[in-house]
């Protein structure tokens, strides 16, 4: 069953040639270091040659979502500027991706500068959440990792509505040696975190919080995997605080276990 | 989308409707929906009555593998229609009058209940019976027709039960979806008495029986009404047809039985051709009740002698619908058919109940409709553009693909314009001159990374100023690196180092 496996890398990645971004995400580059340090390890051992370029900042989604749209253009610009010149852009979040993807070109076209509306619309398509870049750009689902553990998904609002990711994740965890990968019932219904809906309306946010960490609870699983650190935090804020003893962990992480280095 | 044609006249918005006496100074959306949180009967009744809907729909509408053209269909049908509303409003007119209907013009709610009453009175009427009607809650009708002493009779056995509970609808279908049987029978025991036929003494909590006091208290007052009042789903311009679709039959009853029939008609209403209803006909009853095809669908084109009503009323109201139509973005609202699938896909309308939405339009599609129709003056509407986690579940819901997560964050863009400057405001412009150069927002990890290093690998339970997130989470420990740093010295060739050093 662990025995290792040479099928699981292509002898010659897809990116071959290619330019690939890493997106980190301001939170995951402030917060949560080791996801984009997983998904760089990954993507290495791929064979992807990733870069990251040090002037990217953020996407501005929390902007945009509070209703300061109009803050967020001067990063909607700083992004195409950053990231324009690759051939592909990859990051370990589906709701700044879904920002990108989404917002950039209502942000952009609202503004004056049409050239730029036309760069965001350009780059948009070449921006991917970390399952669509390995399943759809890479082509696979096998990463040749090792994760012993009794594990459950929680697809993230925005990676599952906005990007429709679908089953991509759930394909990749399913391939991990020694998962033991459970359903999480109701999956598909929103954590509560919502940005500063979290705070804004703390009390309904916690309330759907609850539900969603009673539904991870009653699987059974020691670890709670999802493609969104912020909605991880917001989960595993509660699974903390209820001392259940569960850890939350990015995709990307699970993903980068190895036999050889487990998560 | 089809593509959109450019409108034959610019539309003139109008304004924006008054807030209705009943929601004039309702709490903000978050703290009415504090005291909803504790009901739990309500809790339960909402979980179990939006699940079971939830599931129905859902299957209802996989069984179609065109459910995505039936969606560009039906929002392209109500896009023309507003593209050339007033083009559409008239051959509408025109064709009712020709059917033998009195066309009435309303800009606004007083307006339009005053029109509605001065016809009651000409016929010297002292009741009204009622088909469920969203605009007729809307103007507040029931009570501009009881001040003037004619009482309006609720037919719809869930409208009944909020009438007879002195009680306010909570939900666009199901408007008593917040009580549950128990409370229902005893509502029937106690009120049905008091205006009309008594319930029975031995009234048990069995939907049937329910259903049966019901039927039995309203048949009276069917057969002795002389005016019936609906709205309408659909208004076909070509063809100057009313159409109501419901599930049980009164509003049947309410439709033929009458001499005298009155419906108060939103101008959104309008569809340019009877070919459209093809499509809005599959799309209503899969989204609202979850079925292939309602019960009833009660069409009529004016007055035909010998058969239902010998006089027929039409009052198209405007109410803040021009005012919604005049924004670009914002008038796919006006699409809206009123199903409610996005109610009962949403976390948030689950757990709060529509009161807490502060109109008769609660839930997704109310947090964005609200706020267009009666502008962002009051507390309630300034607040509803936040009453969602932009979870995206009801844009997938909605059987005219109205995107109801992009309106919300516009209406937040302008809620948030309209405050100026804010302590929230400046937490934003400093945010955007923090991510508008990499050394400023090196220099900011350098500080996480030193309190990270402080808290070491102690549990955050309690941070002063985030109590709302802190009372019932813990905060994710602060790395003691950001990634950035950790890139600049494992790979440290890249391309700009950034990190300001």
């Amino acid at each position: 069953m662990l025995e290792p496996r040479d099928d699981v890398v292509p002898s010659e990645p897809r990116t071959s040639g290619q330019r690939v971004a890493l997106f980190a995400t301001c939170f995951n580059d402030t917060l949560w270091p080791e996801t984009p340090k997983a998904t760089v390890h990954l993507l290495e051992r791929l064979g992807v040659s990733v870069d990251f370029p040090a002037d990217q900042t953020c996407c501005g989604q929390m902007l945009t979502n509070s209703g300061y749209g109009s803050s967020a253009l001067p990063l909607v610009r700083r992004f195409v500027d950053v990231f324009g010149g690759y051939d592909a852009v990859v990051a370990p979040s589906g709701s700044c991706v879904g920002s990108v993807r989404v917002q950039h070109r209502r942000i952009a076209e609202e503004s004056d500068d049409d050239s730029l509306a036309d760069r965001v619309a350009e780059l948009g398509p070449r921006v991917y959440e970390l399952s669509e870049f390995l399943v759809d750009v890479l082509g696979v689902e096998d990463v040749g990792a090792s994760f012993p553990h009794r594990v459950t998904y929680h697809p993230t609002c925005h990676s599952l509505r906005m990007l429709r990711v679908d089953d991509r994740p759930l394909r990749l965890l399913r391939a991990v040696r020694g998962i033991d990968l459970v359903e999480l019932p109701e999956a598909q219904e929103c954590c509560g975190f919502g940005g500063t809906f979290a705070l804004k309306n703390a009390d309904i946010s916690i309330s759907m919080g609850s539900d969603k960490a009673r539904h991870v609870v009653g699987t059974g699983a020691e670890v709670l995997v999802a493609g969104d650190n912020s909605c991880l935090a917001h989960i595993g804020g509660i699974l903390g605080r209820w001392r259940t003893g569960i850890r939350p962990m990015h995709l990307a992480e699970i993903l980068a276990a190895t036999e050889g280095t487990p998560a | 989308m089809t593509t959109t044609p450019t409108p034959s006249r610019p539309p003139v918005p109008g304004p924006p409707q008054d807030t209705s006496p009943t929601f004039v100074g309702m709490p903000t959306f978050h703290r009415a929906a504090r005291a909803a949180l504790d009901d739990t009967q309500q809790r339960r009744n909402l979980h179990h009555a939006t699940r079971t809907i939830r599931d129905k729909r859902s299957r209802a509408v996989a069984e179609l593998p065109h459910w995505e053209e039936l969606r560009r269909a039906g929002a392209a049908a109500k896009d023309e229609a507003l593209d050339h509303l007033a083009d559409y409003l008239i051959r509408l007119e025109e064709r009712l009058t020709a059917g033998g209907a009195t066309v009435h013009w309303a800009r606004d709610a007083a307006e339009a209940n005053r029109i509605v009453l001065d016809i009651v009175r000409a016929k010297e009427a002292e009741e009204v019976v009622k088909v469920k009607s969203m605009v007729t809650q809307e103007i507040e009708l029931n009570e501009a027709l009881e001040a003037a002493g004619v009482n309006a009779w609720e037919t719809d056995l869930a409208e009944l039960i909020v009438q007879l509970g002195h009680d306010r609808p909570s939900h666009i279908l199901v408007p008593a979806i917040h009580r549950n049987r128990r409370e229902i029978r005893d509502i029937f025991q106690r009120e049905m008495a008091a205006v009309g036929r008594p319930a029975p003494k031995d009234l048990t909590d069995e939907p049937s029986r329910l259903a049966e006091a019901a039927r039995l208290h309203l048949r009276e007052k069917f057969l002795r009404a002389r005016v019936g009042v609906s709205g309408a789903n659909f208004a076909i311009a070509d063809t100057g047809s009313l159409v109501v679709v419901e599930s049980e039959g009164n509003g049947r009853m309410c439709l033929t039985l009458p001499e005298t029939l009155i419906s108060v008609v939103g101008i959104e209403k309008v569809l340019p051709s009877w070919d459209d209803l093809g499509a809005l006909l599959q799309l209503l009853p899969r989204s609202s009740t979850g079925e292939r095809m309602n019960p009833y669908t009660t069409i009529w084109s004016g007055v035909h002698e010998g058969d239902g009503p010998q006089e027929v009323h039409v009052v198209l109201l405007d109410n803040g619908r021009t005012h919604v139509l005049g924004d670009r973005l914002g008038r796919q609202a006006l699409r809206c058919i009123r199903c409610s699938a996005c109610l009962n896909v949403c976390p948030v309308y689950e757990r709060t109940g529509g009161h807490a939405y502060g109109s008769v339009y609660p839930g997704p599609i109310g947090a964005v409709l609200n706020p267009q129709l009666r502008g962002t003056e009051s507390d309630i509407d300034r607040s509803l553009p936040w009453a969602s986690s932009l979870c995206g579940a009801c844009y997938d819901a909605c059987p005219v693909g109205i995107d109801i997560p992009e309106l919300l964050v516009e209406l937040r863009s302008r809620v948030a314009g309209d405050r100026g400057r804010t302590a929230e405001s400046v937490a934003m412009a400093a945010t955007t001159w923090l991510f508008s150069d990499p050394r400023r927002l090196t220099a900011a990890q350098r500080a996480t990374g030193v309190a990270g290093r402080l808290v070491g690998d102690r549990t955050i339970r309690s941070v002063p100023g985030l109590g709302a997130w802190t009372n019932a989470r813990d905060l994710p420990n602060p790395p003691p690196e950001s990634f950035r740093t950790w890139w600049a010295r494992e790979r440290g060739g890249g391309t700009r180092e950034g990190s300001g050093r």
